[in-house]
């Protein structure tokens, strides 16, 4: 009999609502050594779902149970071993990569030597080394974004969850950025990514879990998902459409 | 209507873009906002009026003209004036050099470039012109209303004195452009801007206190050898003085030579003006640090990587340092002071003692800023795994070593002489620093370290809690150094202070 996979993410019934609820009742689970992609619409969740996962935001109800930790009761615990990249890569210009990894090293309590020889490796995947001991102040979207990824890998967190980040990146970044996520995977790591490229989707996750309205409307492979619109639909891009316009229907 | 792309238009764009800006820069767009600084700045303007009113009602009918001593204040005065006008137009125009924000457009567009600059250059004399008959209207307007018209010619030399200043901050700044490079100019025009704001005060209040033993500024300028090596009354180079005191003569000369100066400078910069705003440009993408805070990663704590990681973004912030720096070198005369204190040996730390504590209290409110809410990567240190307090400790640390750092050196040599004045010093120091960091921790905010210049635009409040509070300890240090009960007083005003803050603050919302 095939064991399921240890549970790397658990959200039972999470909400949180701003000036309308943006997370309804929330149920998502994300198995350990999985590639999982939320897709949906502007406005369905996504990001606010992920930013309470990484304890930027506290659910109004709900529970968050990272790695066997209850997050919201262990925030500490829960952050040990997850990692957070945004759209937006938020690192020190005034810091060089080298010194970036070896901040986000000391805050996560990674000894030294492992962490430089980690950071190293980062940086020659990456294609940093001709710029590991510049500060970052001058680079573009796409090498910060390489930057915070690296800071994000350094402590080698068991689940990494980004939002968006293939966002304003040239076609080779991309793949560097798509290439070190595989790699990760691959290694035992959870990743839980949001996108609105939905190839990237198509292609990259084991799963892919649509939201809208707060709401997990659909979730599986590419296949279940097809199976579920029942539409004759070929892409995800079809399928995707289906599913939301059903959901607009309903609601 | 003007034509697109001619200097009336350009000018009117220009003039949109300053406007939108100083609002802004007022009001945070917020529209509540904007009613309450319009009634700060009534408030202020009426505060100045009367301030006005205190310092400059007694000359309004005074006859001036034939006294040397008269001629030599008004222009040792000008001159003050003029100094910190150019220090701020070195600002503007560094500024305006290193923003790349519409550069592209301007260059990649069929209007003249060189026309375009012009215009902006313009508007930095316009911004350099508004804000010095701004801050000197409330005098003027006193001197006239007391002392009849004549005193409204004063409006048209502050105009001069604005232009001239722009004009020379365009020199000196291209200069340094073309002597270091695009590369260093920015640091180094901030510190010129820096030193040139603080030098002519500074070197006055030295001379003041060799000469007099005190701080007052003007005692150098009434001093017998001030007066003895001064020109002659009918010299032109009174003339600025003259135009204050009503000859119109003098003051169709004096802003003739403005315009003048203004014009030629604008002719025969705005040409390199686009050159060296795109060498700026391109700064930032050829700059190559190879300095490194250690070669290899060292073990830390979380939050002695937090103090570091504060201390070094603060050790290599350019403008910071030039703020720093002016901090430090307005203490260079306090500093004389105590040395020449020593030298006669009498009790003189008393006046040292507050302009210490209150330099530091100012200090530690800007170093708070940038540390508590001037956090660029708000996501990475909030998802790291250290709880939420220790982080704040961190950055609190960071902050009061940093100013431990800064003035160490003057508590030492305080203690030297007395060891009762060293300790007082050195509470006063801690307790305003630690209050400027505790009204920042109530207004924090989320945001960027290169908003620290609108700082004060988030909270009118913090800003002025935390002026309040910093002169609140030096009064109470300084009573506390003189060994007066009433020191008890003032602390309770500064511990009041802070309590307000604590009521109103949005944090405790």
């Amino acid at each position: 009999m095939k064991q399921n996979p240890p549970i790397a993410l658990a959200l039972r019934g999470v909400s949180k609502r701003f000036d309308r609820p943006a997370v309804d009742a929330l149920d998502l689970t994300v198995y350990g050594g999985e590639f999982y992609v939320l897709v949906g619409p502007n406005g369905a969740g996504k990001t606010t779902t992920l930013r309470m996962v990484v304890g930027l935001l506290r659910p109004d109800a709900g529970s968050i149970c990272i790695e066997g930790v209850d997050a919201l009761a262990d925030p500490v615990a829960a952050k040990q071993v997850t990692a957070w990249l945004s759209d937006e890569p938020m690192i020190y210009d005034k810091l060089t990569p080298y010194e970036y990894l070896e901040f986000v090293a000391g805050l996560w309590r990674i000894e030294p030597a492992t962490a430089e020889a980690r950071a190293r490796d980062l940086i020659g995947w990456l294609g940093l080394e001709p710029h590991a001991h510049e500060r970052c102040e001058g680079f573009s979207k796409g090498m910060r974004q390489k930057v915070a990824l690296a800071g994000a890998l350094v402590h080698d967190p068991k689940l990494i969850i980004l939002d968006e980040p293939l966002t304003g990146l040239d076609a080779g970044t991309a793949r560097q950025v798509k290439n070190v996520l595989r790699e990760r995977v691959r290694a035992g790591g959870t990743v839980i990514m949001t996108t609105h490229i939905l190839e990237v989707a198509e292609r990259m996750a084991d799963r892919i879990g649509v939201i809208a309205g707060g709401r997990l409307i659909a979730e599986g492979t590419l296949e279940d998902l097809r199976r579920q619109t029942g539409k004759g639909a070929t892409s995800l891009e079809d399928t995707f459409l289906a599913l939301v316009a059903e959901e607009v229907v309903a609601a | 209507m003007s034509q697109p792309a001619s200097l009336t238009w350009l000018a009117g764009h220009e003039f949109r873009l300053g406007w939108r800006d100083w609002t802004s820069l007022m009001t945070a767009g917020g529209r509540t906002r904007a009613r309450t600084a319009t009634i700060a700045l009534i408030a202020f303007a009426a505060f100045m009026h009367v301030f006005g009113f205190w310092t400059v009602a007694s000359y309004a009918n005074a006859d001036l003209e034939s006294e040397t001593s008269a001629l030599v204040g008004i222009t040792g005065s000008l001159l003050l004036s003029w100094s910190l006008l150019l220090s701020q137009a070195m600002e503007s125009v560094t500024r305006a050099f290193y923003s790349r924000s519409d550069l592209d457009l301007i260059l990649t567009s069929p209007a003249s470039a060189r026309k375009v600059f012009a215009v902006r250059m313009g508007r930095i004399a316009g911004a350099a012109v508004a804000i010095a008959v701004l801050l000197a209207a409330p005098f003027i307007n006193v001197l006239a209303f007391l002392g009849g018209a004549r005193w409204l010619a004063a409006y048209g030399v502050v105009a001069a004195m604005g232009a001239v200043a722009t004009a020379a901050a365009l020199a000196l700044t291209i200069a340094l452009f073309r002597v270091i490079g695009a590369k260093r100019t920015r640091l180094v025009a901030q510190i010129v801007a820096a030193v040139i704001g603080a030098a002519f005060v500074i070197g006055l209040q030295m001379a003041a206190i060799f000469s007099a033993g005190s701080l007052s500024r003007f005692a150098a300028l009434q001093s017998d050898w001030m007066l003895s090596h001064a020109p002659d009354t009918h010299s032109a180079f009174w003339w600025p003085a003259r135009a204050v005191l009503g000859d119109y003569g003098a003051l169709a000369g004096v802003m003739m030579f403005a315009v003048v100066v203004l014009a030629a400078s604008i002719a025969l910069f705005s040409r390199r003006f686009g050159e060296h705003a795109v060498a700026a440009a391109g700064v930032s993408s050829a700059i190559v640090r190879h300095r490194r805070w250690s070669l290899r990663f060292r073990r830390r704590s979380p939050a002695r990587v937090l103090r570091h990681k504060e201390w070094t973004l603060l050790l290599r912030d350019p403008w910071l340092i030039s703020q720093t720096l002016m901090q430090i070198l307005y203490l260079l005369p306090p500093a004389m002071l105590l040395w020449v204190t020593f030298h006669d040996h009498n009790d003189s730390f008393v006046l040292l003692i507050p302009v210490v504590v209150m330099a530091a209290g100012q200090l530690a409110g800007g170093l708070a800023w940038l540390s508590i809410s001037g956090e660029d990567a708000p996501d990475l240190v909030a998802t790291a795994p250290i709880g939420s307090r220790r982080i704040l400790w961190a950055k609190i640390e960071a902050v009061i070593g940093m100013i431990a750092f800064v003035f160490a050196p003057i508590v030492a040599v305080l203690t030297l002489d007395s060891v009762f004045a060293g300790v007082v010093c050195a509470l006063g120091i801690l307790s305003a620093a630690a209050a400027a960091t505790a009204i920042q921790l109530c207004f924090r905010v989320q945001a960027r370290r290169s908003q620290f210049r609108r700082r004060q635009t988030s909270s009118r409040l913090a800003t002025f809690a935390e002026a309040f509070s910093s002169i609140a300890w030096a009064a109470t240090t300084a009573l506390a150094a003189s060994a007066s009960w009433a020191a008890l007083g003032t602390a309770l005003v500064a511990f009041g202070v802070l309590g307000a803050v604590w009521l109103i603050s949005p944090s405790r919302a």
